[in-house]
């Protein structure tokens, strides 16, 4: 090709990105790593390797040690060893690192982003202009965070030792979205990245030691998924913090059930697109670019569900196919393309099983004439259409270019199908009516919603899913507080158990009652009978029975679930309504006063002035979330754009709560109050010995203006019933308060659909403490942020 | 795009020489509907010009070819106070030869006789061009219509479109009343363009929508596509002399106009950014945005022009750093 042939052709020519620096520092390393542990690169043990490929074209990279448990237990130790000096030289002195880190990465940006580009077979363009900008940006927040870590967050504490792994779609970025955070609040870390694309990860561990990170602080083990695991069993670790798929997820969520760890996870998804008909709709077609074929769309939150207003479908597919005409695929390296690689053969025959799947469903598949490269893994740009809900393709996450399309009628129709998913990443929403796009945003199950705009993201902004995308946000204050503890909840000590049950006297066993009063479960707002109509005695210390309660069994909890469910229309309900209704409880509480310090004396045996003290305390506790109710706001962000981001906190949906034994009264109001003030509906399970106290508390929600099914108790063996909470695939969250075994049950059985749960792992509350059993440690577990990207400009 | 503009012929031709075998815009009827529901959002717009940088990479030969098919695009433009006949005549001569031989041999480009596409010039000083570029096929633009505020009375407009084409102009820039706009008088608007188009006779008529006064994107898309219905053969960002100039997202929001009209009624319509595009990454950027918006077809100069005084210089520059691999400077090349 000549200057007078381009002259004619106006073709683009070859654009391609120097490699040179990057060869050269592979080079340096005889394209050979080994893990990167307390500062320092390990030699490569024999037959220990993994091969790291050029995705574009299968040529080997580098040699990659795989880690062994020995390998891990090495990093853990380092990172042990040097964190409690991390932590103590104090948040300005590690915003310092934090700030060094951050300019690094801007001194090697390219030196990142070819290497990036490389491994990962994404465009430069992106990595170049998308990715490490955003990578300086995270440890330049962090920065921030660490600064003020000594005035804003004085009550909190850094978790310990870290385990990360990550993803191989953004290799780097997700290294910055876990480790700035991390790092910045006073916790080290062992990080295991993606075994297809550790080298910027082992480039990143080099250079910041290099920048003045202490040793061990940033430890990086590399290998596959066993070595991961071998991570998120190890002890010596406090937390894991994991993005990937949902199925690994999950085995994570079990395998560190009832340990204590805390536990972040950012999973898949299959988020909608939404476009309604008064969109602008070229730029709308654009968004449709930028969600699913940005990072051959191996991206969790890529927009991926296209649904389309039925009177502008036809046009709108019309336009995206002439659109797709003009996509350019090729080497990661060029810089005149939209797409790069698939990151391996074994993705490319997923993504190519599913479309192929999809078609055999009855859908039409578009992919423009356009040239890929012969070898390597490249997939070319998809459209699907004629897409319904009951397809695999309308469900299944592809993770890879691949769009499937929808219609629909009317807003309440979108909505619908938008949340048609057991997922809950993000949404985007293309309407130039404000009104109708906020009015949607707030209805997608989501936790990053874009309006009129797409994959858009900030170190400022949280980030995170609902559902099955997993829980807990990396971003902004609400990210923050995922490396953090608690003081006065870290220094919890394990409970001591209540004294045995007394054996029942049998030949004087009933408290005489006036009247016989029949205690019934409370469920929809009404007084049920127990579905198996068997009871269960409540024993006084002396050994006499005082009462029954209904003993709730697997029905029960199935029917409490359906009410609640049923009443979600309480999040919806205004702040100052759910204050009234709670302030409400605690001036009926207080009315009845006596008879419910009566009823604790006689269960507890507790001294008449102890039991007074908690039926105060009990009131005391729903003024508080009454005063809370109306308060607890979210935040405006504002991202490096023309436009805010607000992090709005919603409720989590259905709550099941399991209540203590000890504080029977008090620990139940603790609980059920703060998830009711947010909004979410409740099936509690009371003390099982004491379950009394709860049946007389229905009477006092009914009195209350408790809207029927907002708040259900299903009395029983909390054991039994905790497990069929944990197991309901309708039940978003769960509170345990039942001690250690019940605790980790919870957590293990909350994988069905990844509910989120917060647990006493044995740990005693001091209910009466307020630093520790209530106000914002709990409101955040009753809540989940979604963060609505609006930008704007006329 | 249909298969005739695809698959009509692309150029090796200089601009007069260009077989234009393009229909001239019919115009149709003032659709209302098409107007109203037209939406343009800023932000949305901006994002899709800022990445589209990244996305296309224009090097080496490939660049230098581009460049080349830029200069034969530009309408070199002097519409200043203090323009003279012998000032005109100088541009003349630059867009006869806009680039030194020896760089044209050099590039291998010798015989693809490259002028720019038009001169451009107040109406006072169209017989001189005329006069200066006989023998080529260099058009002569005039802008008009009370150029550039475009306030004068609406007769007197016309009359000064008359006189340009009887002057010898084949190209006009009119002006539109940026007051129909900001009121939303489509109506106005369209009777006002179409009258200047009727005017114009067989010279081709540009408007320029003043995309600066208009101020929102939303007005500029509207406003492209009345001007578009009343028969413009081309729309124009601006006259230069408004306080912002052509930018990436304006031309975006246009250039999606002319495909949406082309869309519905066949039609083709040319674009022209002017003002402020003064260095050759900005024209390239441009291309770019015409190739990947509208198609190749788009990137000849009767479809694109570039409204621009002082970018030819740089473009020469970039031209002979590409021959010699050494940084070029102004005094080496000669001034329009």
């Amino acid at each position: 090709m000549s200057v007078a042939t381009f002259f004619d052709s106006l073709e683009y020519g070859p654009a391609p990105e120097a490699d040179g620096n990057v060869r050269e520092w592979l080079a340096s390393h005889n394209n050979q790593f080994g893990h990167f542990i307390n500062g320092q690169f390990h030699s490569v043990k024999d037959g220990q390797t993994l091969e790291s490929r050029e995705p574009a074209n299968g040529q080997l990279l580098a040699t990659i040690a795989q880690g062994s448990s020995e390998d891990l237990d090495s990093a853990v130790k380092a990172a042990a060893r040097a964190q409690s000096a991390w932590a103590a030289m104090g948040g300005k002195a590690r915003a310092r690192n934090l700030y060094a880190l951050s300019r690094m990465v801007q001194r090697h940006g390219r030196l990142f982003a070819v290497l990036e580009a490389l491994d990962n077979g994404k465009p430069i363009r992106e990595t170049r202009d998308l990715d490490i900008p955003l990578v300086a940006r995270h440890f330049y927040h962090h920065a921030g965070w660490a600064e003020l870590q000594d005035s804003e967050l004085a009550d909190y504490q850094p978790v310990g030792v870290v385990g990360q792994i990550i993803p191989w779609n953004f290799p780097l970025l997700m290294l910055s979205w876990k480790v700035a955070p991390a790092l910045a609040l006073g916790n080290t870390v062992v990080l295991k990245p993606a075994e297809a694309t550790s080298l910027t990860a082992l480039l990143f561990a080099e250079l910041a030691s290099r920048a003045g990170l202490p040793a061990g602080v940033l430890n990086v083990v590399t290998g596959d998924g066993s070595t991961g695991a071998a991570l998120v069993k190890h002890e010596g670790v406090g937390k894991i913090a994991f993005t990937g798929s949902t199925d690994v997820g999950r085995i994570i969520r079990a395998e560190t059930a009832g340990s204590g760890k805390s536990l972040t996870l950012e999973l898949g998804g299959k988020s909608p697109f939404i476009v309604f008909d008064d969109a602008d709709i070229e730029s709308a077609v654009e968004g449709v670019v930028d969600a699913i074929w940005f990072n051959q769309g191996q991206v969790c939150c890529a927009g991926s569900r296209l649904l389309v207003q039925e009177s502008i479908h036809d046009r709108f597919i019309a336009r995206l196919k002439q659109r797709m005409d003009t996509l350019r695929v090729g080497h990661p390296l060029d810089k005149a393309i939209d797409m790069g690689a698939i990151i391996d053969q074994g993705q490319l025959d997923r993504i190519t099983q599913l479309v192929n799947k999809g078609i055999e469903e009855g859908a039409q598949a578009y992919a423009p004439a356009i040239e890929c490269p012969d070898n390597g893994c490249f997939y070319p740009p998809t459209l699907l259409t004629g897409v319904e809900p009951a397809m695999s393709v309308a469900t299944e996450e592809i993770f890879g270019p691949v769009m499937a399309a929808m219609s629909f009628r009317t807003p309440d129709d979108a909505i619908a199908l938008a949340n048609n998913t057991r997922y809950g990443l993000a949404a985007s929403i293309w309407s130039e009516n404000i009104s109708l796009a906020l009015d949607i945003a707030p209805q997608v199950k989501a936790g990053v919603v874009w309006i009129n705009a797409t994959n858009l993201f900030d170190a400022a902004v949280g980030f995170g899913g609902y559902r099955e995308s997993g829980f807990g946000r990396e971003g902004g204050l609400e990210g923050a507080y995922e490396y953090l503890k608690l003081k006065s909840w870290a220094a919890r000590k394990p409970g001591k158990p209540l004294p045995p049950v007394p054996v029942v006297n049998a030949t004087d066993s009933f408290e005489p009652m006036m009247v016989d009063r029949t205690a019934k479960l409370y469920v929809g707002g009404k007084q049920v009978r127990p579905d198996g109509n068997y009871s269960l005695p409540v024993i006084s210390p002396k050994g006499k029975v005082i009462g029954e309660v209904g003993e709730g069994n697997r029905k029960d909890i199935r029917n409490a679930v359906q009410a609640a469910r049923k009443a979600t229309g309480w999040g919806a309900a205004s702040t100052h309504n759910r204050a009234q209704i709670l302030y409400y409880l605690g001036e009926n509480l207080s009315a009845r006063a006596a008879e419910f310090t009566a009823r604790l004396v006689a269960m507890t045996g507790a001294k008449k002035t102890e039991a007074e003290k908690e039926v105060e305390a009990s009131i005391d506790r729903l003024f508080t979330y009454a005063a809370w109710a109306d308060k607890f706001d979210g935040a405006v962000h504002s991202p490096p754009l023309r436009g805010v981001a607000l992090a709005m906190n919603e409720p989590i949906g259905v709550a099941g709560v399991i209540c203590p034994d000890d504080a029977p009264l008090l620990g139940f109001v603790s609980l059920v109050a703060p998830l009711m003030a947010m909004g979410n509906c409740v099936v509690a399970v009371p003390s099982e010995r004491f379950g009394l106290i709860a049946t007389d508390f229905y009477q006092i929600l009914e009195t209350s203006d408790v809207p029927g099914g907002v708040l259900n108790i299903v009395t029983g063996r909390s054991k039994e019933l905790a497990k069929t909470i944990a197991d309901h695939d309708d039940v978003d969250v769960v509170w345990s308060f039942g001690g250690s075994d019940i605790s980790a049950m919870v957590e293990e059985l909350s994988v069905g659909n990844m509910k989120r749960t917060f647990v006493d792992n044995g740990k005693a509350t001091n209910w009466y403490d307020g630093s520790v059993a209530e106000g914002r440690h709990f409101l955040r577990n009753a809540v989940q942020v979604k963060n609505i990207w609006i930008p704007y400009g006329e | 795009m249909s298969d005739t503009i695809a698959k009509a012929e692309t150029g090796t031709q200089a601009p007069g020489h260009h077989t234009n075998t393009l229909a001239r815009n019919a115009g149709c009827a003032l659709e209302l509907d098409w107007v109203n529901e037209i939406q343009a959002n800023r932000s949305a717009v901006e994002r899709r010009c800022a990445s589209l940088g990244g996305r296309r990479s224009v090097k080496k030969d490939a660049q230098a070819g581009w460049l080349l098919k830029a200069i034969t695009c530009i309408d070199l433009t002097t519409l200043n106070g203090d323009d003279t006949a012998a000032r005109v005549r100088r541009l003349c001569a630059k867009a006869r030869q806009p680039v030194r031989q020896d760089l044209l041999d050099a590039l291998g480009v010798a015989d693809r006789r490259i002028t720019t596409g038009a001169v451009c010039v107040y109406h006072r000083f169209v017989r001189d061009a005329v006069e200066a570029l006989d023998g080529t096929f260099i058009p002569v633009a005039a802008v008009s219509t009370g150029f550039p505020a475009g306030l004068s009375p609406h007769d007197t407009k016309l009359r000064e479109i008359e006189a340009s084409v009887a002057d010898g102009a084949s190209e006009i820039d009119i002006v539109v009343t940026r007051e129909h706009v900001l009121t939303g008088n489509w109506q106005a608007l369209y009777e006002e363009m179409r009258d200047f188009r009727a005017a114009c006779g067989d010279a081709h008529v540009k408007a320029i929508l003043a995309t600066g006064d208009l101020r929102t994107l939303r007005n500029v898309a509207r406003a492209s596509m009345v001007c578009m219905m009343a028969g413009a053969d081309f729309i124009k960002t601006s006259t230069g002399k408004e306080t912002a100039n052509a930018t990436l997202p304006v031309s975006l929001v246009m250039l999606r106009m002319i495909r949406l009209y082309h869309e519905r009624t066949g039609h083709i319509v040319g674009f022209k950014p002017a003002g402020g595009i003064s260095v050759a990454k900005d024209v390239l950027a441009y291309q770019v945005l015409m190739k990947e918006e509208l198609g190749r077809r788009w990137l000849e100069p009767d479809l694109l022009r570039f409204g621009a005084s002082s970018l030819l210089s740089d473009i020469e520059r970039q031209l002979e750093h590409h021959i010699t691999g050494r940084y070029s400077a102004y005094n080496r090349h000669a001034m329009a």
